[in-house]
C-alpha cells in the first residue's frame, strides 16, 4: 500500500479511538443543527433548501477545524513520535498528505453525518437536491482548506493551544477577507489591485456561490490552490525546523 | 558501513556537535558515550536524517543522508530517545503499521510482528494500549518497532534507559544476539553497559571525540588498571600496614581508603601481576583480611577524566 494511504490510515483510526473523534462529530451536529434551525429559520422561511445550514459553515469550521488540525503536527512533536515518522522511509511529501487527508476524511465523515438535515428537508418539500449535493461538496473543499492552513500552522509550534489559535486567526482573516473590516485595513495606503486580490481569497466571497449550489471552475481551483499552498507551507516549515 | 565525516550541527550561537568524524564497519557494536548534552542524541538524529547537518556529510552503505535519504532510511533501525510511541495504540496496530509502512503485508507482515513480539517479549501486552503499558514494556515496543525490518543499521539512543536490572539483561542479550554482519551504535550513559556488550568505545565531550578504542582499553587507561585492592577486617586498621605492602616490588604506590578499611596498590609501569606478591604478603604477616580484588580499571575515573579534559 502506498505509504501517504497508511499514514491516513494510521491518523483515521487514532481519531476514533480517542473521544475527540466522538465529541467532535457531536458538538458539529448539535451546532449545525442549532444554527439552520433557529439562527437560519430554517421553518420560518418556508423554502425547500439547505442554504440556512450552508451559510453557517465557514463560522462553525472557524472553531472545529482548528480543534482537529491543531493535533496533526503539534501532538507528534510534543510526544516525539515526529522523530519516529520522520525517520521512517516516507518523504516529507507523504507524511503531510497522509496526515491531511485523514483530518480531511475525518471532517467529511461529520458532514456525511448531518444527513438528517437532508431527510428533512426532502420529507417537507421537493428541494434541487443536486444544488443540495454540490454544496456539500463546497463545503467540504472549504473544510479542506480549513484544515491545510491548520496544518501549517501546527507544524509551526509544540504547543496545541498556539497552533488552535493561529490557525483560528489565520482562518478568520481569510473568511473576512472579502468584509469591509479587513479591506478597510489595507484601503488608502495598499493598490487597488491588492485589494482586489485580497478580497478574492475570501473564503466567504467563494463560498457564498458554492453553498447557492454554483460550483464554478474558478472556486474549485481557488480551494484547491488554497489547499495545496498551505500543504506546501506545512512541508516547508517541517523543512525548516529539520535544519534549524 | 556507515561513515560520519567531518559533521558539524550548530543550534544559532551554541555548537552542539563540532567536526565528528568516524566510521563504523559491519560486526561492531559501538558504544557512543559522553555526559548529557555533549551531542550524542544530536548526533543520532543526524545520522537517521531527523536533523540535517550544518556542515559534514553522513553515509549509511554509500547513501547520504541528506540527498538519498529515504534509501539510507530504509537500512536504519532507530530508537529515538525516550522510545516515543503513538500511545493511543495497541502494541499489535503500532507494530502493524510500522511494518506496513517498511513495505511489509499480508503474511509476511504477521510473520515480522511475530518474530519480533518473539524477540521483545510483547506477547502478553500485544492488544493492549501503549498508554498503559509499564515504561519496561514501552522501551520493548520501541526496540521492537526498530528491528522489524532486519536492518543493516541499528541506532539505539539509550535503549536500556529506565529498565529494571532483569529487562537490561535482556536487552543487552538481544543486541548481542544480532547477527555478526550488522552496525550498531548504542548511545548511553551507563558505562558497565559499554564493557557487557560493545566491541567499540568512542566516548564524546561537547561535540568532540575524546577517546576511540575497545573498551577494555578504556579500561586500561584507568588509573587503577592492574591495581590490587585489599580490604582489612574491622578489628585491623589499614594505615599500619602501608608500609608492609609499600615493599612489595613493583608497587609504585599505596593509597589508604579509612571509611573502607581498604589499601589499594598501584603497579609500577609496565608491571601488572601484583596479586601473588600481596598475597605471599598477607599470608607472611597474618594479616586479617576480608578481600581481596584485582582492578580492571575504573571506567567511571576514566570517564571522568576524558571528558572533562575538554572542559
Amino acid at each position: 500500500m502506498n505509504p501517504t494511504l497508511i499514514i491516513t490510515k494510521r491518523e483515521l483510526s487514532s481519531y476514533f479511538s480517542t473521544p475527540v473523534a466522538y465529541v467532535f462529530i457531536l458538538i458539529f451536529l448539535v451546532l449545525s443543527g442549532v444554527f439552520t434551525f433557529y439562527l437560519g429559520n430554517f421553518f420560518e422561511r418556508e423554502q425547500a433548501d439547505l442554504t440556512p445550514f450552508f451559510n453557517f459553515h465557514p463560522w462553525l469550521y472557524l472553531f472545529l477545524v482548528p480543534a482537529v488540525s491543531m493535533r496533526l503536527w503539534s501532538e507528534e512533536r510534543k510526544s516525539g513520535t515526529i522523530e519516529l515518522l520522520l525517520t521512517l522511509p516516507v518523504t516529507r511529501f507523504q507524511a503531510v498528505m497522509g496526515k491531511f487527508l485523514a483530518a480531511w476524511l475525518f471532517t467529511g465523515i461529520a458532514l456525511f453525518l448531518t444527513f438528517p438535515i437532508w431527510l428533512t428537508v426532502n420529507y417537507l418539500g421537493q428541494p434541487d437536491n443536486g444544488v443540495i449535493l454540490s454544496s456539500y461538496l463546497g463545503s467540504w473543499l472549504m473544510a479542506g482548506g480549513f484544515l491545510a492552513i491548520g496544518s501549517c500552522m501546527s507544524a509551526l509550534t509544540r504547543s496545541q493551544v498556539i497552533a488552535f489559535i493561529l490557525c483560528g486567526v489565520v482562518c478568520l482573516v481569510f473568511t473576512l477577507a472579502g468584509f469591509p473590516l479587513v479591506l478597510n485595513a489595507f484601503r488608502g495606503w495598499m493598490p487597488q489591485l491588492v485589494i482586489d486580490t485580497l478580497a478574492s481569497l475570501s473564503f466567504m466571497t467563494h463560498f457564498s456561490s458554492v453553498s447557492r449550489g454554483v460550483i464554478s471552475l474558478q472556486d474549485l481551483v481557488y480551494f484547491i490552490s488554497m489547499a495545496g499552498f498551505w500543504l506546501a507551507a506545512t512541508i516547508i516549515v517541517l523543512d525548516m525546523k529539520q535544519a534549524k | 558501513m556507515i561513515e560520519i565525516s567531518h559533521l558539524v550541527k550548530r543550534f544559532d550561537q551554541l555548537v552542539a556537535v563540532n567536526d565528528l568524524s568516524f566510521r563504523v564497519v559491519p560486526g561492531e557494536i559501538l558504544g557512543f558515550l559522553g555526559p548529557n548534552g555533549a551531542g550524542k542524541s544530536t548526533t543520532m538524529k543526524m545520522i537517521t536524517g531527523f536533523l540535517s547537518p550544518t556542515e559534514g556529510s553522513v553515509t549509511v552503505n554509500g547513501c547520504d543522508i541528506t540527498t538519498d535519504t529515504l534509501a539510507a532510511q530504509q537500512q536504519i533501525g532507530y530508537l529515538p530517545e525516550g522510545a516515543p510511541c503513538y500511545d493511543e495504540m495497541t502494541v499489535r496496530q503500532f507494530l502493524g503499521f510500522i511494518a506496513e509502512i517498511r513495505g511489509y503485508g499480508g503474511d509476511e507482515k504477521q510473520r515480522r510482528i511475530q518474530r519480533v513480539v518473539d524477540t521483545m517479549s510483547l506477547q502478553p501486552v500485544l492488544d493492549q494500549r501503549i498508554e498503559t503499558l509499564s515504561k519496561g514494556f514501552t522501551r520493548r515496543v520501541g526496540l521492537a518497532q526498530a528491528i522489524i525490518h532486519d536492518p543493516a543499521v541499528l541506532i539505539l539512543d539509550e535503549p536500556t534507559d529506565g529498565l529494571d536490572p532483569n529487562q537490561k539483561h535482556q536487552v543487552r542479550e538481544m543486541i548481542r544476539g544480532l547477527s555478526k554482519d550488522k552496525i550498531v551504535i548504542i548511545s548511553t550513559h551507563i558505562l558497565e553497559e559499554v564493557t557487557a556488550v560493545c566491541t567499540r568505545a568512542v566516548i564524546i565531550a561537547q561535540g568532540k571525540i575524546v577517546a576511540d578504542c575497545r573498551p577494555e582499553e578504556l579500561e586500561e587507561k584507568s588509573r587503577f588498571h592492574g591495581a590490587v585492592t585489599v580490604t582489612l577486617e574491622e578489628s585491623v586498621r589499614a594505615s599500619d600496614y602501608v608500609g608492609a605492602f609499600a615493599g612489595i616490588p613493583h608497587v609504585r604506590l599505596v593509597e589508604v581508603n579509612e571509611d573502607a578499611n581498604q589499601l589499594t596498590l598501584f603497579p609500577a609501569a609496565g608491571h601488572a601481576a601484583l596479586l601473588l606478591a600481596v598475597t605471599e604478603v598477607i599470608r607472611d604477616r597474618q594479616i586479617g583480611v576480608l578481600a581481596i580484588q584485582q582492578e580492571k580499571g575504573r571506567l567511571d575515573e576514566v570517564f571522568r577524566t576524558v571528558t572533562g579534559e575538554v572542559a
